[in-house]
């Protein structure tokens, strides 16, 4: 991506985007635009590189941000009309720590409300359309931070994943989609989904501007006390894999898998081959179970985490009302769009007494095996590759009467989330419609830069 | 079906959400295909298997009970509410 020096000015690189992100309004990418204060930071960046003043590593690089990542400049939305207005007093560490090397977000990028969904269809503010067909789905939730970097608005956005929600978006749109290790990277200021499996990472369009954006974003804070201390901290070379193996997961290769999505992770196999890899089929039978461990454990969590939204302290309030009960049950009914309640209320009923066992206390055992599955085949292979999704995007409306057939879009992507492994997706091909398809490479926690490096491998030898 | 209509109004209770009369049918499809999905893990043995709530690699941390600057002020947090008095939010009548 182009930093800003003594011959390319800050301000050309962030008009650049604006005026892109104006040409593409149609793929409605953004929920609002940054421009007056992008353009500001830009002019700031420029007047110390002519003073010779140190500008850090993203100097005036413009980004896009998922709409769920609190910052002082403009509305943080979700995407709900809960937010619609809500003026964030503080700017979340992962922004912070990208505006101290110098990046300039231009725009707010569009998501499933509170991130609930996996085509970006669930925007109160509209749908994103899919970079590569405007009747399809951009993928979700962060369905506008993948098609910005797709279109080439912008060269890196932030999306956050928490069963799914970067990668899927990335297949969808041809590029790269970083899930880092659960802690990688601070969770403070942005809007709570599932508090155990909500991971921040980015897009980009290749393995090495992909691995500097982490490495600024990843590291201890003290705001989150889940945050591991830094171990991002390599150069891309030297996280080489030792074994040279991956093992390619035979259960997620099977039926119910559009046959091009297998053929482009079957290509992306052989280039692995080529590069010098071994790869062998694995058997992985727990993995199937992910999917339905994931929507115990995760809508409780949002059950939890939602019911922060009261109509009291911040945020929308109904203005029809009997009494204080009448006012938080109005104002959730007004600002939460139908999936979010799908998730408040199944979470509350897998919570509530006489199921706890039988469904949270159950799946959360079942998380253990599952876990155990992975680490077992973690221990002879460098990384586990299969599909992102079993299909290419699909066309917009097409999934939204079945919340079930929505969910089981996440099959393949949840067992990162669930085992706190890291994930990314790669540009693996396309279909003979032009749609664009990812592959999956999961590793074994805090191998997030190995992953980084096969992927780049693989570029090299391409 | 496994989930009822009364089922549907108490989640929708314990949730805090109003919910249309044309809201519930729907509701209660689409609960309850997603609850039978979940009865795949019966077949799951999970006998004496712990639970993982977490994966975080750490149990407790701790910090010292200390006075930090936060960078919004009392006003800030105020402004975002609808209304306001003295320094406190206005609710409706409790008791």
């Amino acid at each position: 991506m182009k930093i800003a020096d003594k011959t390319t000015k800050a301000v050309d690189l962030v008009r650049d985007a604006l005026e892109k992100a104006k040409k593409f309004e149609e793929y409605h990418c953004f929920i609002s635009m940054n421009e007056a204060r992008a353009l500001e930071r830009a002019r700031e960046i420029d007047a110390k590189i002519e003073k010779g003043e140190k500008v850090g590593r993203l100097a005036g690089v413009p980004f896009a941000l998922k709409d769920n990542y609190l910052s002082r400049d403009g509305f943080t939305t979700a995407a709900a009309r809960m937010l619609e207005e809500f003026a964030s007093p503080i700017t979340a560490t992962a922004v912070q720590r990208l505006e101290a090397e110098g990046a300039i977000m231009i725009g707010r990028a569009n998501l499933d409300a509170y991130a609930h969904g996996g085509s970006t269809e669930n925007s109160y503010f509209g749908p994103t359309h899919n970079s590569a067909d405007m009747e399809r789905v951009a993928g979700g939730s962060s369905g506008g931070s993948a098609v910005a970097v797709a279109l080439g608005i912008v060269p890196f956005a932030l999306g956050s994943d928490t069963g799914g929600s970067i990668r899927q978006p990335a297949s969808f749109n041809g590029v790269y989609g970083v899930k880092p290790t659960y802690g990688a990277v601070s969770r403070y200021g942005v809007v709570a989904m599932a508090s155990s499996t909500d991971t921040m990472g980015c897009f980009a369009t290749s393995a090495d501007d992909a691995d500097l954006v982490m490495k600024i974003m990843a590291g201890k804070d003290e705001k989150d006390s889940t945050t591991l201390d830094d171990f991002w901290t390599k150069d891309l070379a030297e996280a080489a894999p030792s074994k040279k193996k991956i093992g390619l997961i035979s259960d997620f290769m099977g039926d119910g898998v559009d046959e091009e999505v297998k053929k482009a992770v079957k290509d992306y196999a052989k280039k692995l081959e080529k590069a010098g890899f071994a790869v062998e089929e694995v058997k992985l039978p727990i993995a199937k179970y992910a999917l339905a461990i994931y929507y115990i454990v995760q809508p409780a969590e949002v059950a939890s985490n939602l019911s922060r939204y009261d109509g009291i302290r911040y945020g929308h309030r109904a203005k029809d009302f009997d009494d204080l009960t009448g006012l938080y049950s109005n104002t959730r009914d007004e600002g939460f769009m139908t999936e979010n309640k799908r998730r408040i209320m199944i979470g509350n009923f897998v919570l509530s007494s006489g199921f706890y066992d039988a469904y949270y206390l159950k799946a959360q055992k079942a998380r253990t095996l599952l876990i155990n599955g992975y680490n077992d085949l973690l221990e002879k292979y460098d990384a586990l590759l299969c599909p992102v999704a079993p299909n290419p995007a699909f066309k917009l409306g097409e999934n939204t009467s079945d919340p079930l057939k929505m969910y089981l879009e996440d099959v393949m992507t949840v067992p990162a989330n669930l085992t706190g492994m890291p994930a990314i997706s790669v540009p693996a091909g396309k279909t003979k419609g032009g749609l664009p398809v990812g592959a999956q490479l999961i590793g074994q926690r805090r191998s997030d830069q190995m992953l980084l490096n096969i992927a780049k491998t693989v570029e090299d030898v391409a | 079906m496994s989930i009822t209509k009364e089922d549907v109004l108490h989640l929708a209770k314990l949730s805090r959400i109003s919910v249309k009369e044309s809201e519930i049918e729907p509701l209660m499809k689409d609960l309850d295909s997603i609850v039978n999905y979940f009865s795949q893990l019966n077949e799951l043995d999970t006998d004496g298997v712990e639970p993982t709530y977490q994966c975080f690699e750490m149990q407790n941390v701790w910090r010292e009970d200390e006075i930090s600057e936060f960078e919004a002020n009392r006003d800030d947090l105020l402004a975002l509410t609808v209304e306001s008095e003295d320094n406190q939010i206005k609710v409706p009548k409790v008791l």
